[in-house]
């Protein structure tokens, strides 16, 4: 493998020339993309651009169809069984919607990685998991149940419960959508604060511009297939790219149509819905 | 709820199941009657047994002594061959007398036994030489008509009386 | 033309289903390997047993008692006519340990366990829990679906034995105190008439079959619906039609296979 500016193993995860898609259909193609140690990346696009898709890849829970995902230096596809269980095990995945386990409450949820792979006596996880919790302001909320917290604690608690095992790697799936701006701030914070505390490295997917602008070291905006453009936020935010410029200025029309495009079974559909009357 | 508390409700559970099995085992059913006690084998063999099933009771003035065990056929006397296991408390003499009889009018058929009068008992493996049949309902049936025949033909001289055939 | 295309249809509706259970029976092999999870860590099984069980308990011994009172009810009523009416205990007993304890139970256990079971998992399945599990390296199979298996597989053999003997003390309470049959003739008559092994064992037996089935199909229908409210709703559905048909026509082969001399 060709080392780049920096050392090889400060490499976490690597997408060279990968295609991805689900059956016979192609969502993405030509995906290359570096993630290293300590760096917050943020994988920006649109809706229904692919970002849930590449994350799908980064977790092993589909295989790409062309191309490699390199996974601490591992190939995913080629992990299977307990390989894949021991590289999951370095890393945590905050689900857009939490996907807390709602029949625990809200200690039980971020005990539960500590229950299933570490061997800790009662007061050793009860000290650890309080500490995680109050890394994210809940420590008072341990023993609430799901259904009596808010969507924003929600996600601090599964954010807590992705990140107690202190993994290498965490993948957030857009940790930003729906929160109130007070809610906002504290979770760009957070995700800086523990990739930095951590030393792991974060990836952010997302479609809000601000805050990850403000957090990320590296930025990919995906769209319409592929990588469209790459850089710091520094840069993307001087691309002359028409469709990183639709993006970041949030223009309704440009690469990426506002209308959407007439199909044979659209125009079959309005025949028959005419002849009627 | 606390684990522990899960866990006792789940041991109340488990034993409430317990206890029903033995309800219908003991109450219901009949696995107090002997099923565990020591016991020592008898056989009899019988021309006819009828309707005598496996596990039927074996029982002598109505008290349940032992159960059948098997029921094979010797091939060279061809009789049934019944084998009993018998409560070890209960000996009966040698020259016992092993029935088969019915419970009701219609109902099971068990084996009786009478005791003889004989002063040595019957050993382990022992065979009871004194055994009678099971009533076949439809000899008795013919043999009733034949008699009633009979009798009629005896009373009457009128060349009409027929003899009814035997079976 | 309209034939071909039915006969199509139909060749490719048995192929489907062939391969649904073809599917389910893969299902029931993975589940089958991932249970050694009873045995290191018991207290997962044992709380299944707990919300299946014992919540299911209630509506067992309620409906086992008026099983049991119609059962006397209608045996006396059938009996009388023939003067065997002290044969009345026989009649309840070995009714419901043969017969009515174990599908009655199974059939009450489907629409109520097994309904909740596929509801769970389904709901589990909408809310990415499963997936979240199987990205935390824990296997979803191993964690949430075998302890129910297993729960359920316990709790169903149990639930029929309450049923049958709160169904025949409702017999005794119609017959003996209601109706005035001798109380030592009803319970003499059954006690020589059921026998332990081929009447309350086969009972028993039948029962774990068809909790095997129940719960095997409850948690299949979860695992394999479609993450959406109404994909979770035509689950429970399926799980209440296929469990109760599978329960009726396993007890017709195995009342044929144990039953039969």
């Amino acid at each position: 493998m060709p080392s780049l500016s920096t050392a090889p193993d400060d490499l976490v995860l690597r997408l060279s020339g990968v295609a991805l898609g689900y059956g016979d259909v192609s969502i993405l193609r030509d995906i290359s993309l570096d993630v290293r140690r300590g760096q917050v990346v943020a994988l920006m696009g649109g809706s229904g651009s692919g970002k849930t898709t590449l994350l799908r890849a980064a977790t092993g829970q589909i295989k790409a169809q062309a191309g490699c995902v390199t996974l601490f230096d591992q190939d995913l596809s080629k992990a299977s069984g307990p390989a894949l269980q021991a590289l999951r095990q370095k890393m945590g995945v905050l689900f857009q919607q939490g996907a807390l386990f709602t029949d625990l409450n809200v200690f039980e949820n971020v005990a539960f990685p500590l229950r299933e792979h570490a061997k800790l006596l009662p007061t050793e996880l009860l000290a650890r998991v309080l500490d995680t919790l109050e890394a994210v302001g809940l420590r008072a909320a341990a023993h609430l149940r799901v259904a009596e917290i808010s969507g924003g604690m929600a996600r601090r608690v599964a954010l807590a419960r992705a990140v107690i095992l202190e993994p290498e790697l965490v993948l957030y799936d857009e940790p930003f959508a729906g929160l109130d701006p007070i809610s906002l701030g504290i979770t760009a914070r957070l995700i800086r604060n523990l990739s930095d505390r951590l030393g792991c490295a974060s990836v952010v997917i997302t479609h809000d511009i601000t805050e990850s602008f403000a957090i990320a070291d590296h930025v990919y905006l995906v769209g319409q297939g592929v990588i469209k453009a790459h850089g710091t936020p520094k840069t993307l935010g001087t691309s002359t790219d028409p469709y990183v410029q639709q993006f970041l200025k949030g223009q309704p029309d440009g690469p990426v149509p506002f209308d959407y495009p007439s199909t044979p079974k659209f125009e079959a559909w309005l025949v028959n819905q005419e002849a009627q009357r | 709820m606390s684990s522990e508390k899960t866990d006792w409700w789940v041991g109340l559970f488990v034993l409430l199941g317990g206890i029903a099995l033995a309800f219908l085992a003991l109450r219901a059913a009949n696995l107090s009657s002997f099923s565990f006690s020591p016991s020592y084998t008898l056989s009899a063999k019988f021309d006819n047994i009828g309707g005598l099933k496996v596990r039927a009771p074996v029982k002598s003035a109505g008290v349940v002594v032992g159960r059948v065990s098997s029921i094979t056929l010797d091939t060279k006397t061809y009789q049934a061959v019944v084998r009993i296991d018998m409560e070890k408390g209960f000996l009966f003499p040698l020259d016992s007398s092993a029935k088969i009889l019915t419970s009701g009018l219609l109902g099971e058929q068990y084996i009786g036994l009478e005791a003889g009068g004989d002063e040595t008992n019957l050993p382990d493996n022992g065979m009871i030489q004194y055994t009678q049949s099971a009533i076949v309902l439809e000899s008795l049936i013919s043999q009733f008509l034949f008699n009633t025949a009979e009798k009629q033909g005896s009373q009457t001289t009128a060349p009409g009386a027929s003899d009814k055939p035997q079976k | 033309m309209s034939l071909n295309t039915s006969l199509t249809s139909v060749g490719r509706g048995i192929r489907i289903r062939v391969s649904g259970l073809g599917t389910f029976a893969r299902f029931f092999w993975l589940l089958l390997r991932r249970s050694g999870i009873v045995f290191s860590r018991p207290r997962l099984v044992s709380q299944q047993i707990h919300f299946i069980g014992n919540y299911s308990l209630l509506i067992i011994a309620v409906s086992g008692l008026f099983v049991g009172f119609v059962l006397g009810l209608q045996g006396y009523y059938t009996l009388n006519r023939y003067g065997s009416e002290e044969a009345l205990g026989l009649l309840v007993a070995l009714s419901l340990t043969r017969e009515l304890g174990p599908v009655v139970t199974a059939l009450l256990f489907a629409g109520r366990a097994g309904t909740s079971l596929t509801a769970e998992i389904g709901l589990m399945k909408a809310g990415e829990q499963l997936a979240a599990m199987e990205v935390m390296a824990v296997d979803p199979v191993r964690r949430v679906l075998a302890p129910r298996f297993w729960g359920g597989v316990i709790a169903m053999p149990i639930l029929a034995a309450v049923f049958s003997m709160v169904g025949i003390l409702g017999g005794w309470v119609v017959g003996v105190l209601m109706i005035g049959i001798d109380t030592g003739a009803f319970w003499s008559q059954m006690q020589s008439g059921v026998d332990v092994w081929k009447d309350i064992m086969n009972g028993v037996i039948k029962s774990v079959v068809f909790g095997v089935a129940v719960t095997l199909i409850a948690l299949y229908e979860g695992w394999q619906c479609r993450p959406t409210p109404e994909g979770v709703a035509r689950a429970t559905t399926r799980t209440v039609v296929a469990g109760s048909l599978a329960v009726l026509g396993l007890d017709f082969l195995l009342t044929a296979l144990m039953f039969s001399n």
